[in-house]
């Protein structure tokens, strides 16, 4: 990773966001939650990197620690080579219009009391942009981009539905012109036939306004349908990196393997060998120690007990993954 | 030809709302045969969850009541059986497990005297024989050191346990028809594999019937024997698993089968999409409730609600206009 740091949008050198647990009456930090430990990794400009893991595998945090609402422990982040992570408010809010965010439940990522038009004008008033008669005119056009009538401006979020209400969480995350979003299981809580309009309107938008997406969900299938490069997430750290295409056919990591094998395909003669894992995710807070998936893989050695493996390049530069083994399965 | 196991016949039912009266479910009909496994697949706001409830008799009260038809099971028709006799019925030949465990336990009671309260209540055992026969559920579900695990609270287990101990609760009387509703929504695709598999091998074990509502058509697909969509409150299609994946023809499940991402598709390429909303069950159209989104539209659709037609042995349509052929992007296969 010392390649030029301008060719990259965005990228996270072992970035660490550790969470001290309180304990006792003096609530003393004993122990810390290890959500992030020592991700690395890369944004090209109007590349979607997908990120996947299982709940509390650290993958929101992370888009929060970019977006700036967490302070990293550790690691840098660099913006279009600008390290970020440890600016002021002050000095990040030219950041803060360059990078944006979508969340998963429009409804609570949306002021309920402000009308639509209030919300999406919120960001120019914030970032200084244009005066009034300007700013209703953007509010206007980022309607029509994401497909909502002109009238939304004075109704409120209750008035809409999930997907609509997701395409004004959009608008306003696009009301800046940022150069990255962060879309968090942006579409996980819609129906599938709503789903597959914002998905759609995600990729348009991508091409027309040249945005990267980091974006973040629990569902490979989605994942796969709108990114370039996908990063699988096991206990904080990143276990395989891949083109899209790569990660479903070619995966290397076991744990990808059996993410994959797990997902139920809608296709009634598609049985197949399913490898189930046995037991829970373990806790961030007491990790496994060697390989943190290896109390659940079924390929593990007894190397894997004691010895952490690292992210390594297979083929092609772009694949890597974290295992001591190559296997071929 | 012998009964089916459950056979609800033009069910409807309403909510009483502050706007009015609404119905939810509305000429539903479907019949689930012993052992089979019966997939209900729609979006938010089809009805399927409440035709689960009113199978079980518990609609929300007092606004959501049956309106019309009935839900025939094993020679009794549920939908005007008295309260007291349903309480017999309910957990004891029917179980049930809802989408999120953590609201389905009660969180001040140890999971040992949740498994047991409803054993002391339908059968004659003793505390001690029902105490080992929760143990022997648990165990059976899968759960590591049963016996310890009776004394924990329900806050104490990861959500995948917790799932494992909900379906515990619901089988412990050996139900013969299971009805579950989202079972696996709540949780990561690792562990939603392993309770779909547990509900399978207990469904063969037990020789059960289950009722499968999701609304995730890759579950439907590896789970079900038959399947039935709905689309607001009414059946749009039903049939065999195969007739709705191979040959699907309302174009709603058409629309459906073609809007999910897959992974074998090439990625960034734009999906198939229905465009629009489903109608507010509080103004309906007449004619359709597919109608403003359907790419096959027709006159009278906009005037006339189609009914339900048999077009093979098993799979029925309620369309106007149904596709003859399977479109392309529904092609199965890899």
């Amino acid at each position: 990773m010392t390649g030029s740091r301008t060719e990259n949008l965005l990228e996270l050198h072992d970035l660490k966001m550790h969470f001290p647990v309180k304990e006792g009456i003096l609530l003393r930090a004993a122990k810390y939650n290890k959500a992030v430990d020592g991700v690395t990794l890369s944004i090209k400009p109007g590349e979607t990197l997908g990120l996947v893991g299982e709940s509390g595998c650290g993958k929101s945090t992370l888009g929060r620690c970019i977006v700036n609402l967490y302070r990293p422990t550790a690691g840098d982040i660099y913006f279009e080579g600008h390290e970020i992570s440890r600016l002021s408010n002050r000095e990040i809010m030219p950041y803060r219009q360059n990078i944006q965010m979508i969340f998963q439940d429009p409804m609570e990522s949306l002021n309920s009391r402000q009308t639509v038009g209030d919300i999406l004008e919120e960001p120019l008033i914030i970032h200084k942009i244009g005066d009034a008669a300007a700013r209703k005119q953007r509010v206007r056009e980022l309607l029509n981009i994401v497909g909502l009538p002109a009238r939304s401006v004075t109704r409120f979020p209750f008035e809409f539905s999930g997907g609509q209400r997701q395409r004004i969480g959009i608008a306003r995350a696009i009301a800046l012109n940022p150069k990255l979003i962060i879309c968090d299981e942006a579409v996980s809580a819609l129906d599938v036939s709503i789903q597959s309009q914002i998905l759609n309107l995600l990729i348009d938008l991508q091409k027309e306004l040249d945005l990267s997406y980091l974006f973040i969900a629990h569902d490979l299938a989605v994942v796969k349908h709108i990114s370039d490069r996908i990063a699988i997430m096991y206990l904080g750290r990143i276990v395989e990196i891949a083109d899209s295409d790569d990660v479903h056919s070619n995966s290397r990591h076991p744990y990808t393997r059996s993410l994959l094998s797990a997902i139920p395909v809608p296709d009634p003669r598609g049985k197949k060998q399913r490898i189930t894992l046995e037991g829970d995710v373990p806790s961030p807070i007491d990790p496994p120690e060697g390989c943190s998936f290896h109390p659940r893989c079924a390929y593990r050695q007894s190397r894997c007990a004691s010895d952490p493996p690292s992210l390594r390049s297979v083929g092609s530069s772009t694949h890597e993954f974290s295992c001591h083994f190559d296997l071929k399965f | 030809m012998t009964e089916p196991l459950l056979s609800v016949q033009h069910l409807g039912v309403e909510f009483d709302t502050d706007e009015g009266v609404v119905r939810a479910v509305d000429e539903l009909s479907f019949t689930v045969a012993a052992g089979e496994t019966l997939g209900i697949v729609g979006e938010s706001g089809c009805g399927k969850s409440v035709t689960a409830l009113a199978i079980m008799r518990l609609l929300p009260q007092p606004m959501g009541s049956i309106a019309g038809g009935s839900i025939r099971f094993q020679g009794e028709d549920l939908a005007k059986l008295p309260v007291a006799r349903m309480e017999k019925i309910r957990g004891a030949r029917i179980g049930m497990v809802f989408q999120e465990p953590m609201t389905a336990l009660n969180p001040v009671k140890t999971v040992g005297k949740q498994l047991i309260e409803s054993l002391l209540l339908h059968t004659d055992l003793k505390v001690e024989q029902a105490i080992r026969r929760a143990i022997e559920m648990l165990d059976h579900v899968g759960i590591p050191s049963p016996d310890i695990r009776m004394g924990e609270y329900p806050h104490q287990l990861s959500g995948g346990m917790r799932q494992r101990v909900v379906i515990a609760m619901a089988l412990i009387c050996r139900p013969s028809l299971l009805i579950a509703d989202e079972p696996t929504t709540a949780l990561d695709v690792t562990i939603q594999a392993q309770i779909l598999e547990l509900i399978k091998a207990l469904q063969q074990e037990m020789g059960m019937a289950v009722i499968l509502i999701t609304h995730d058509l890759g579950v439907i697909a590896e789970t079900s024997d038959n399947v039935a969509v709905m689309y607001a409150g009414r059946m749009a299609e039903s049939g065999t698993v195969y007739d709705i994946f191979d040959d699907p023809r309302h174009p709603y499940t058409q629309g459906l089968l073609a809007s999910i991402p897959r992974l074998d598709h090439a990625s960034k390429t734009r999906l198939t999409t229905i465009e629009g909303m489903v109608p507010g069950l509080l103004d309906l159209p007449k004619g359709c409730r597919f109608e403003n989104r359907c790419s096959r539209r027709q006159a009278r659709c906009a005037t006339h609600a189609p009914v339900i037609e048999t077009i093979a042995e098993k799979h029925k349509v309620s369309c106007f206009n149904p596709a003859t052929q399977p479109p392309h992007d529904a092609a199965i296969n890899t």
